[in-house]
């Protein structure tokens, strides 16, 4: 099982994640953007950062990038992707997952910890987490403010595609009906604003993150879904 | 072939919150500018085409637009010649 994360120009939290994909007990290798190749990855993490300087729009060129071709192919295979602060905000941008991640309602950078409620945990991302679990999690984003036209939202929500929302007071970037990240339809494709790979030992202030990251590793250990 | 070059401006949808425009609004009172309102903050990019005609040029900056300049489900776009 071998997990393959992004490199963008830009990107800070790609060793975090590496980190964590091993200690979950994957394999896991760095991937550069420019190289269209995902190397053999089972599942692809892409992780947050400021991608290009964040220029345009937060994830806008990054959709660009040659690895995104392969991305989406491994997408379309049903294999995994998640993408986690500026990693969601690329999937947006790529239309691999609905809606679009506005400057923070609050007109500041948000960081700190949030509590993180996951809507459903019988998907790959969160099959580890105990039914009604709360996560403890670290957000830091200027652009995290969850947004889709009221009735798009509607759908999404009766499709059973948002999987994580914010805890009471914990929707600090003021995302509409405090999303925290979403699902693709079918599954496979998956992001969130809160940073699962900086909880992911106790030394760090929490290790809930690590919920997250050991059911998609297990996921594709035990489906065995190859890139 | 020849080149024209173009701006196109990209602002927030009517209705989308505009936090940018809101912090510029919040300092106009410090400017004796307090009957000011509707502040919103877009962005302009300028580029150049070469094309076989002007119509062509501007389907490719059309294109860019939606594609790369703005983001529809958030932005509008409008395409001028310079």
């Amino acid at each position: 099982m071998k997990v393959g994360v992004v490199v963008f120009p830009g990107s800070n939290c790609d060793r975090d994640a590496l980190h964590a994909a091993r200690l979950a007990g994957a394999e896991a290798e760095l991937l550069w953007h420019d190289d269209p190749d995902l190397r053999g990855a089972d599942a692809v993490i892409l992780p947050g950062g400021f991608a290009h300087g964040d220029y345009l729009r937060s994830g806008a060129i990054a959709r660009f990038s040659p690895i995104m071709g392969a991305v989406r192919e491994h997408a379309a295979r049903g294999g995994l992707v998640l993408g986690i602060c500026n990693g969601f905000q690329v999937l947006t941008e790529a239309g691999l997952l609905p809606g679009a991640l506005l400057r923070n309602a609050s007109l500041r950078f948000e960081h700190g910890w949030v509590d993180v409620l996951a809507e459903r945990t019988d998907t790959p991302f969160t099959a580890h987490v105990p039914a009604g679990g709360v996560l403890r999690m670290p957000i830091a984003h200027g652009e995290g403010c969850y947004f889709l036209p009221d009735d798009e939202l509607d759908a999404l929500e009766s499709r059973g595609q948002v999987l994580f929302r914010y805890a009471a007071s914990s929707n600090r970037n003021g995302s509409l009906r405090d999303v925290a990240g979403v699902i693709s339809e079918r599954g496979n494709v998956a992001g969130l604003m809160p940073h699962p790979e900086r909880a992911a030992e106790r030394l760090l202030g929490s290790d809930d993150g690590m919920l997250l990251m050991r059911s998609l590793v297990e996921s594709v250990a035990r489906t065995g879904v190859a890139a | 072939m020849s080149a024209w070059r173009f701006a196109v401006s990209v602002m927030p949808r009517p209705g989308i919150l505009d936090p940018q425009g809101r912090a510029v609004e919040s300092a106009l009172p410090q400017l004796d500018a307090a009957s000011v309102h509707g502040v919103r903050v877009g962005r302009r990019i300028e580029l150049t085409v070469e094309a076989g005609s002007e119509g062509e040029a501007r389907a490719v900056v059309e294109r860019l637009a939606t594609d790369l300049l703005a983001n529809p489900l958030v932005e509008d776009w409008q395409v001028a010649l310079l």
